[in-house]
């Protein structure tokens, strides 16, 4: 488990890049975890979806999947590729400093 | 005092809670109904042979009334929503239904119209999904006249019912061109949006081996945003390309709606909130849900609402003597898995214990992740065991609700 320094804190990832202790995660974190992700810029939509990730993670206990977030979060399936390229279940999930969302039973 | 007992849905597992309780009490201890949308108890496991020509959908399909034991009233209804405070059930152009407990028991249907493209032109003509009886029906007859070209099978996204299905319809339509003598003329892929064949390491590992083996190409981590009929392509939300003549499609899966129009029991896909050791809602005390209706985090299938009946109705009956709930149902599944040339897989797992080698129920059982004949009969077999014993609510000697472990080869 490889542990590593944003925003001068120590954050434990797993190895697929996940936080293993969401309460590591700090807002001053995104815009580095975003770089990480080949976002070059965070706008208030990227808020919106990390935001909304880490609410559903604290209640459910896990992060929703893609399509739960385009019926519940207010942005659609085809807006959240736009703003996460490389599949917003797992991006989103990464900046949001969550485990990967469950799901796939 | 006659306890009311309302149980919504007259599928597998709705049918064997309703017999099983009607077993327990004594007609003047409860009454039990079960509601429906309409009369008939489709097979479910069978839809797979029928686009094969294997067998026919009309053998498939049995009256629900038929199913339930004496004493238990059936209403064909559709339910407009239920009142959970109140404790009562509204139909639609109907009775309503107070209750002492309730048992959701819907079910999970098909979405197609959720996914771009996929029910415009060309469904049923180039792109079809076996998950429903007309479709199965209708694929059957464009298996019959398709005479080569590429055929893609693909998962929309998860859940699904049964997700050893699609796999098996690859492993089968390897078998018919096979048998048609055009095998060299048609290309099988298995498009999925997982990251592998399968979700379980072990199992998905075997079933990549046996794509591979058979010929079918294998696209993971494809989401699939739009199904373009005219154009013969799968495009995925990150604009990835899959070309086909034929498309067999499993649609995303949905709970009852009526679940989303009952606040506060369901999540976002109208699947009921559910614990998933003791099978109660998280709504309410008094209401309970029973296979695919439930978010566990367990398969969609019909083994989990086989063992999870007993579980069910040992809860509710603590729960009507004013008990604490103890009946814990383990996630236990198990699924043959059709490999095409009369033979078949079986695995069999539960929430924590990924499908592995070795034995079921025993060392001397069934083999586990392993292709045998003796398998395939199993499966063939099993068709009866479900209308004459399953569904009653008659104890199959030998298997119990929860998982067993003596004949697994664990690490």
């Amino acid at each position: 488990m490889p542990t590593i320094t944003i925003a001068e804190a120590d954050v434990e990832l797993n190895d697929d890049g996940f936080f293993e202790v969401p309460e590591q995660w700090t807002e001053e974190m995104v815009p580095t975890l975003a770089l990480n992700e080949g976002i070059q810029e965070v706008t208030e939509d990227h808020w919106t979806v990390i935001r909304f990730m880490r609410k559903e993670y604290f209640e459910k206990g896990t992060g929703p999947t893609v399509r739960v977030l385009g019926k519940t979060s207010g942005v659609t399936v085809k807006e959240l590729y736009r703003l996460f390229p490389k599949g917003p279940g797992k991006v989103a999930a990464r900046m949001a400093g969550i485990p990967k969302p469950r799901g796939c039973i | 005092m006659t306890q009311n007992i309302v149980i919504l849905g007259g599928g597998t597992g709705g049918t064997l809670t309703a017999n099983r309780l009607r077993k327990h009490y004594k007609s003047a201890e409860a009454t039990i109904t079960v509601v429906d949308r309409d009369r008939e108890h489709v097979y479910q496991p069978g839809l797979l042979f029928v686009p094969f020509g294997l067998t026919r959908a009309e053998d498939l399909i049995r009256p629900r009334e038929r199913q339930l034991r004496k004493g238990i009233e059936f209403f064909e209804h559709d339910v407009d929503h239920v009142d959970i405070e109140g404790r009562k059930v509204f139909l639609e152009d109907g009775p309503t239904l107070p209750y002492d407990v309730l048992v959701i028991a819907t079910g999970a249907k098909i979405v197609p119209d959720e996914t771009e493209g996929l029910t415009d032109e060309g469904w049923n003509e180039t792109m079809f999904t076996f998950y429903d009886a007309p479709g199965a029906t209708a694929l059957a007859k464009a298996y019959d006249d398709f005479d080569g070209g590429r055929i893609v099978v693909n998962v929309v996204d998860m859940p699904i019912k049964c997700p050893v299905a699609p796999l098996e319809f690859c492993f089968l339509t390897d078998w018919y061109f096979h048998e048609r003598g055009i095998r060299d003329k048609v290309e099988i892929t298995y498009v999925t949006p997982l990251d592998a064949a399968f979700t379980k390491p072990r199992a998905a590992k075997a079933l990549a081996g046996l794509l591979e083996e058979k010929g079918v190409e294998l696209v993971t981590e494809f989401n699939t945003g739009e199904v373009d009929g005219p154009g013969g392509r799968l495009v995925s939300f990150d604009e990835r390309e899959v070309p086909f003549d034929l498309a067999v499609v499993i649609p995303v899966h949905s709970g009852a709606e009526f679940v989303g129009r009952s606040a506060g029991l369901g999540d976002a896909l109208d699947f009921v909130d559910t614990d998933k050791s003791t099978l109660q809602s998280k709504a309410a005390p008094e209401v309970f849900a029973i296979g695919d209706a439930a978010n566990l985090p367990a398969a969609k299938a019909g083994s989990v609402s086989h063992f999870e009946g007993e579980i069910l109705v040992e809860n509710i009956v603590r729960f009507l003597a004013g008990d604490e709930l103890d009946a814990t149902y383990d996630g236990h599944a198990n699924c043959f898995i059709e490999t095409g040339f009369d033979k078949a897989l079986l695995i069999d797992f539960n929430y924590e214990q990924e499908p592995v080698e070795g034995h079921y129920p025993t060392k001397v059982g069934l083999p586990l992740l392993k292709e045998s004949r003796l398998n395939h009969l199993g499966k063939l077999m099993f068709q009866w065991f479900y209308w004459h014993s399953l569904l009653p609510g008659r104890d199959i000697p030998g298997i119990k609700p929860d998982m067993p472990v003596g004949g697994k080869h664990l690490d």
